[in-house]
């Protein structure tokens, strides 16, 4: 395991949406700073930085995460996915953000990366959840604008294709 | 409705915010060289600050300065408050702190990490003193006093009779009291307050990017503290904003202080917050007692009404408080035909962070206590709810509808909603659930809400906190001015901006509908920028996103401003097409002849031409290249010599019912079956409005059943983080049937009112009734937690 001295500032190797990127911080920085303000990817959103609201959710090697509780440096050399890689590289949104515009299932939009990177991970390990099974998974993000219901219906009509 | 009104239309806003291209405050771009800060908070409820030792702080290496209330006192003045009295306020504690979050001091670096670091650094000498958190003692002349100055801490009383309250009540068959609190409670939006602040020393000018969101009266309140005229600051607000809900407008201390530490630091100051200081300190709702009585016939016709509302905003009454206490006052009565009334309506300050805008905005206090009272009486008089509710509304034929207290209930058909509402079976299925769970030996209940939603406030309603003789003093204050303008490019492409600020209401996507609708284009041949900046965009006080101003306000701005525009082009597309302008049309992005479709030019074409070939256009017509709507609704006055006040412009109208049960073993409240019927007039976008109800609906379940910010007796806060102050999950919020029944306003274009905050006024009160008859219990203490139901079935056994 790489060790690090905590008053020094390191270089952060990873890979984010397919693309090699490295940048400096400090040890102590957290990941989702890391992405937003060390490689510009803004997309990921700081809700709460204690683990609760799921805005910073990103995936690490596949597997859904919170940034704000991980470490830049824990994702050393590791294969980070945010929000920006989801629609095609046209902008021609995916299946799962195009369910989430039809069911009016975001509003101010700013939880809504985290969710969307949640059930990207998980419609891939389940593609045809219950809806018990969405709302379980959904009960890990916070969001205050919508009441939730266009979102489980955005994610039902996924899982219906 | 038209072509584009009132059709279920796909946001604009959604495709960069799905693919996060949001361009959110802390993600756009900083000048090179921005420094960033933090704040240092008080951790006493209320104490006098002795010394202040910032030597070690400041010598830490990569910070820039360490400015404390001391330094804001020299650099600033005091914040504007409504209420004129002897409590000033400034962006950091001067001399003493009020509550636990106060803002002491303020640490400026080269990171963000290396200002938290330094501010562990920094000494400061506190002498506690006692505190004071219930608003009842607050009041007691024994209490501590948080402003010694000003002698109490009660310190806004006024008295308020319409009609003959005194003769209802002595004439009345039954007198029927309640007291009923409303809890302390936010809608923590996701993203957290940020302002980048810049200053000009050779202007002695401001540049400051901040996530507000309005009113733009406080704009004056920010240059007055800076101590520069208007123009000296510049606010700008970002393109997208992760939600509100009144919130961001306390936001604006803090423009104050990073401003000022970008004077001091003489460089550019960027301030995040997190969400621990969200909770502790942004903003809150007020929590209110109210003691609510009635004078009511045998047959539960309420014949007066005596109000007494003690509003709690915290440590300081900030601008624009005491907004809730007023904002509902042409409505106090509600939906209900009552003319004899009295109101006392008083302001305490305590020991905890102050209170602000927070959607419902004094509905939810209101509606909780007048709700409860009116399900009382039903009890009371052992006569059905419902029918209790039905006898006291205001008939259809009334309106439009002059309060009591001077609201201009503009249209409606309370008893018709009420009806279709319960119709279909829908209460028959309440009843049988309840019925069926009940026999079972199970807890169920059934409630009912009636609420009154105004929305587009009158700017003046304010003012209504002053006696008469002292406003005839100040000037008059009244009105809202709204305005939109639609801007065509020289290839006729339309782009839209508006004195909205964006927070995830879908303003985009329904600007585009009615400016689309007038000029014969798709909503999206159009452009709409929201982004604000003071120094270039159009704005009045009225500015913002609150209140419910949109449909009644902004939209009204807009269509005037695509009809101003669509009348030149028409004007300008006759010369063109040869015939008169009454014959010409603008559909499918032409403009053609009404006679003779065939005789048609694009509309880029002729929407061009005062770019390209101005002295064609007709005679004495200025260029059609820009347009600005202005609405400014005439029924919006000032408060009346016996204080009567037309609070809002549009009034909608809501109905709820619900089926409650209560767990016998975890003690939890299930909501069974949820039915909300809104007037809001015409809907503009069906998707949009459900959304908005959605929302709305889920923080009423919120306020109803989980959040509440909670201190101990010494104003310790005890609800810092996210897994102490419990924003209800999908798993929480229970489904709701949303019906509609339309009632267009006659005093706008559009028809449409507000709808965005009912569900936060009815739903605690619908939930509260229901517990009351689940529990056969007098008193439903909100939110009703596990705990609180616990106690109340432990206290109904005895």
């Amino acid at each position: 395991m790489r060790r690090v001295n905590r008053n020094e500032r390191v270089r952060i190797a990873l890979t984010l949406n397919g693309r090699r990127l490295s940048a400096e911080a400090e040890p102590r920085m957290l990941l989702s700073d890391f992405l937003r303000h060390g490689l510009g990817a803004t997309g990921t959103h700081v809700g709460c930085e204690h683990g609760v609201c799921g805005s910073c959710t990103v995936l690490i090697d596949g597997v859904a995460q919170r940034s704000c509780l991980t470490l830049a440096v824990q994702a050393e050399g590791r294969e980070v996915r945010t929000v920006e890689s989801l629609a095609a590289p046209d902008g021609t949104l995916n299946p799962l953000q195009q369910a989430f515009r039809a069911n009016h299932a975001l509003q101010c939009g700013f939880c809504t990366p985290g969710i969307l990177m949640s059930f990207t991970d998980y419609l891939a390990r389940n593609p045809k959840p219950t809806i018990e099974q969405i709302r379980d998974v959904l009960s890990g993000h916070l969001c205050r604008c919508t009441g939730y219901a266009g979102i489980v219906a955005a994610i039902e009509e996924v899982a219906k294709r | 409705m038209g072509e584009q009104l009132g059709k279920p239309v796909l946001r604009k806003e959604d495709l960069a915010l799905l693919s996060g291209r949001g361009r959110y405050a802390d993600d756009l771009p900083v000048p090179v060289g921005t420094l960033h800060a933090h704040v240092l908070r008080s951790p006493h409820a209320h104490a006098e600050i002795v010394h202040i030792d910032t030597a070690k702080a400041a010598g830490h290496e990569g910070v820039w300065a360490v400015i404390t209330g001391e330094d804001v006192r020299r650099l600033s003045d005091p914040f504007m408050a409504v209420i004129k009295t002897p409590v000033t306020q400034y962006s950091l504690a001067v001399e003493r702190v009020r509550y636990v979050g106060e803002p002491v001091a303020l640490v400026v670096a080269e990171s963000r990490y290396i200002a938290e670091d330094a501010a562990e650094l920094i000494d400061i000498d506190y002498a506690p003193l006692d505190a004071v958190l219930d608003p009842v003692a607050a009041c007691d002349g024994a209490a501590p006093l948080l402003h010694p100055q000003a002698k109490t801490n009660e310190i806004s009383v006024r008295d308020f009779r319409y009609g003959d309250p005194d003769g209802a009540f002595a004439r009345a068959d039954h007198r029927i009291a309640m007291t009923v609190p409303f809890p302390r409670l936010s809608f923590t939006p996701i993203e957290c307050y940020v302002v980048v602040a810049q200053h000009n020393a050779a202007e002695g000018s401001y540049d400051v990017l901040a996530n507000f969101q309005g009113p733009f009266s406080m704009h004056p309140v920010m240059a007055r503290a800076l101590r520069v005229s208007g123009p000296k600051l510049r606010l700008r607000i970002p393109p997208d904003s992760g939600g509100s809900f009144g919130i961001k407008l306390s936001v604006f201390p803090y423009v104050v202080l990073i401003a000022l530490a970008a004077k001091i630091t003489g460089r550019p100051v960027k301030w995040v917050e997190d969400r621990i200081e969200h909770l502790v300190a942004a903003s809150s709702g007020p929590n209110r007692v109210t003691r609510i009585e009635a004078a009511v016939g045998n047959d539960g016709r309420v014949l007066g009404l005596r109000l007494d509302q003690l509003e709690d905003y915290g440590a300081f009454l900030r601008a624009p408080m005491p907004g809730p206490l007023y904002r509902m006052h042409g409505a106090v009565t509600g939906a209900y035909d009552i003319r004899d009334i009295a109101v006392r309506n008083r302001v305490v300050l305590t020991n905890k962070m102050p209170a602000s805008l927070i959607r419902g905005f004094g509905g939810p206090q209101l509606y909780l206590a007048l709700e409860r009272l009116m399900h009382r009486i039903a009890v009371e008089l052992k006569l059905d709810p419902l029918d209790v509710i039905k006898r006291n509304l205001i008939p259809a034929q009334k309106f439009p509808y002059r309060t009591a207290a001077g609201a201009l209930y503009d249209s409606g058909d309370y008893a018709r909603a009420v009806e279709i509402a319960i119709g279909q079976g829908r209460l028959d299925d309440l009843k049988r659930r309840r019925a069926a769970a009940r026999a079972a030996g199970r807890s169920y209940g059934i409630g009912f809400a009636v609420v009154v939603e105004p929305a587009m406030s009158n700017m003046g309603y304010l003012s209504t906190v002053m006696t008469a003789s002292a406003r005839e003093k100040a000037g008059p204050k009244n009105g809202a001015v709204s305005m939109a303008t639609v801007n065509i490019d020289p290839l006729g492409a339309v782009t839209v901006t508006a004195d909205v600020t964006v927070q995830g209401q879908s303003h985009e996507t329904v600007l585009a509908q009615i400016v689309a609708e007038e000029l014969g284009l798709t909503p999206d041949d159009i452009e709409v920028v929201l982004e604000m900046d003071t120094a270039k965009d159009q704005w009045s006080i009225a500015a913002g996103t609150y209140s419910s101003r949109f449909a009644s306000g902004t939209a009204v701005a807009a269509h005037k401003a695509a009809v101003q525009m669509r009348e030149k082009l028409k004007a300008i597309g006759a010369r063109q097409l040869n015939v008169l302008p009454e014959d010409v049309e603008l559909a499918q992005g032409k403009i053609r002849s009404r006679s003779n479709p065939d005789n048609a030019l694009p509309f880029g074409r002729v929407a061009g031409t005062s770019n390209w070939a101005p002295t064609l256009l007709p005679e004495g017509m200025a260029p059609a290249l820009s347009e600005t709507g202005v609405w400014t609704p005439p029924e919006l006055e000032p408060p009346s010599s016996d204080d009567r006040i037309n609070t809002s412009l549009t009034y909608g109208f809501i109905f709820d019912m619900c089926g409650v049960e209560i767990d016998p073993v975890s003690y939890q409240v299930r909501v069974d079956r949820y039915v909300s019927m809104h007037d809001a007039g015409r809907v503009m976008n069906p998707v949009v409005a459900a959304g908005q109800i959605r929302g709305a609906f889920a923080q009423g379940v919120a306020a109803a059943l989980y959040e509440e910010f909670s201190y101990n007796d010494e104003g310790a806060f005890l609800s810092g983080t996210f897994a102490d102050y419990l924003v209800p999950t999908v798993s929480e919020i229970p489904d709701v049937e949303i019906l509609h029944y339309e009632s267009p306003s006659p005093l706008t274009p559009l028809g449409a009112k507000g709808l965005a905050e009912g569900n936060c006024m009815s739903t605690p009160a619908c939930i509260a009734n229901a517990i009351a008859d689940a529990l056969g219990v007098d008193e439903v203490i909100l939110p009703a937690t596990p705990r609180r139901i616990h106690a109340l079935m432990e206290k109904a056994k005895q």
